[in-house]
């Protein structure tokens, strides 16, 4: 087995194929790189979602109880 | 007792924990197979005597067609289960294979357009092979559709599942296309049950990239399942905790 091409430039003209080629194996890999990042993507906004939603809970539990005694929070922890 | 794997199969949460070892394996594998399958075909595979170099394009059009229509039957096969068994992961992962079945779709109709221009002097022709091929690009994306039309995720899961058995009777079309209406698409290279129409110097780096592309397909669906199960499943303790962790 051994490359069917004589250089760097023969290997990416193709004979003249070269375009059509590359463009079938760019447009490839674009799209299952699209196919892997989108559920990571996915994933990172539901976390900053749950996260945001955290942050609003907490604060709302925060001022329904706000004057909470110093001692009594230390004995808590 | 023996039923046991089967409901703990179903379980969302057991399919994730579990998955979480499987996916840095799965990556290595699709990365290197289609890495070493790419570079076979595109600079060691001979030129082909007619085609010239533009049959380096098979390389991807075929494993990707192949995993185009082996993820219709995963996606309708798993939609029946859902609706037999109740099945909640079943609905989960059907859905999850419909966008990746309709990229692949993509890939393969495009790619074979884009080997059309050279080899039959044309992007686009109505040949039965490639109509069909079109007809299940529509029959994902009609999932993909019909999945976001539903106020109540369990309608919408019935909604797909039902359209996705519907669509089966295109597969069969789809494979004998080729050889019911002989137009312009070539029929098939690879055969299980005949000896095969393609030089093993071409053969063995295309089964390369078709096992890789399995492996992507596997890694991919899996990466897709899991972020539906963590968004559908977001009000139970175990996901909440999982995302407050920053895992």
């Amino acid at each position: 087995m051994e490359f069917q091409f004589a250089g760097l430039a023969d290997f990416i003209a193709m004979n003249g194929h070269g375009p059509f080629v590359w463009v079938a194996y760019g447009v490839t890999l674009l799209t299952m790189a699209g196919l892997v990042t989108q559920p990571l993507l996915e994933r990172r906004r539901l976390r900053a979602e749950f996260r945001r939603e955290q942050r609003i809970r907490e604060r709302r539990a925060a001022r329904r109880q706000p004057e909470r005694p110093a001692a009594e929070a230390a004995l808590a922890e | 007792m023996a039923w046991q794997w089967f409901h703990r199969l179903g379980s969302p949460r057991w399919f994730y924990e579990k998955t979480s070892a499987w996916l840095p394996w799965l990556a290595a594998a699709s990365a290197l197979l289609l890495a070493v399958g790419m570079a076979w075909g595109l600079g060691f595979a001979p030129q082909d005597a007619k085609q010239g170099n533009s049959y380096r394009i098979i390389f991807i059009h075929v494993p990707a067609a192949f995993l185009a229509l082996a993820g219709y039957y995963l996606m309708a096969i798993s939609g029946a289960i859902g609706l037999i068994w109740k099945m909640k992961l079943s609905f989960v992962v059907m859905r999850a294979a419909a966008p990746i079945g309709a990229a692949l779709t993509f890939v393969s109709l495009f790619t074979g357009a884009v080997w059309g221009k050279p080899t039959w002097g044309t992007y686009w022709v109505w040949d039965a092979r490639i109509t069909s091929m079109l007809i299940l690009f529509f029959l994902y994306v009609g999932v993909i559709a019909l999945s976001g039309a539903f106020a109540r995720e369990q309608l919408a899961d019935k909604a797909c599942a039902l359209l996705a058995l519907v669509g089966t009777v295109n597969i069969p079309i789809i494979y004998k296309s080729v050889d019911w209406w002989f137009t312009l698409h070539q029929p098939a290279t690879i055969k299980l049950t005949e000896s095969s129409s393609i030089d093993p110097s071409m053969f063995y780096p295309l089964l390369t990239m078709i096992i890789g592309f399995y492996c992507f397909y596997a890694w991919v669906l899996i990466l897709h399942t899991r972020t539906l199960v963590l968004k559908r499943e977001s009000r139970t303790q175990w996901v909440q905790q999982l995302l407050g962790e920053g895992r």
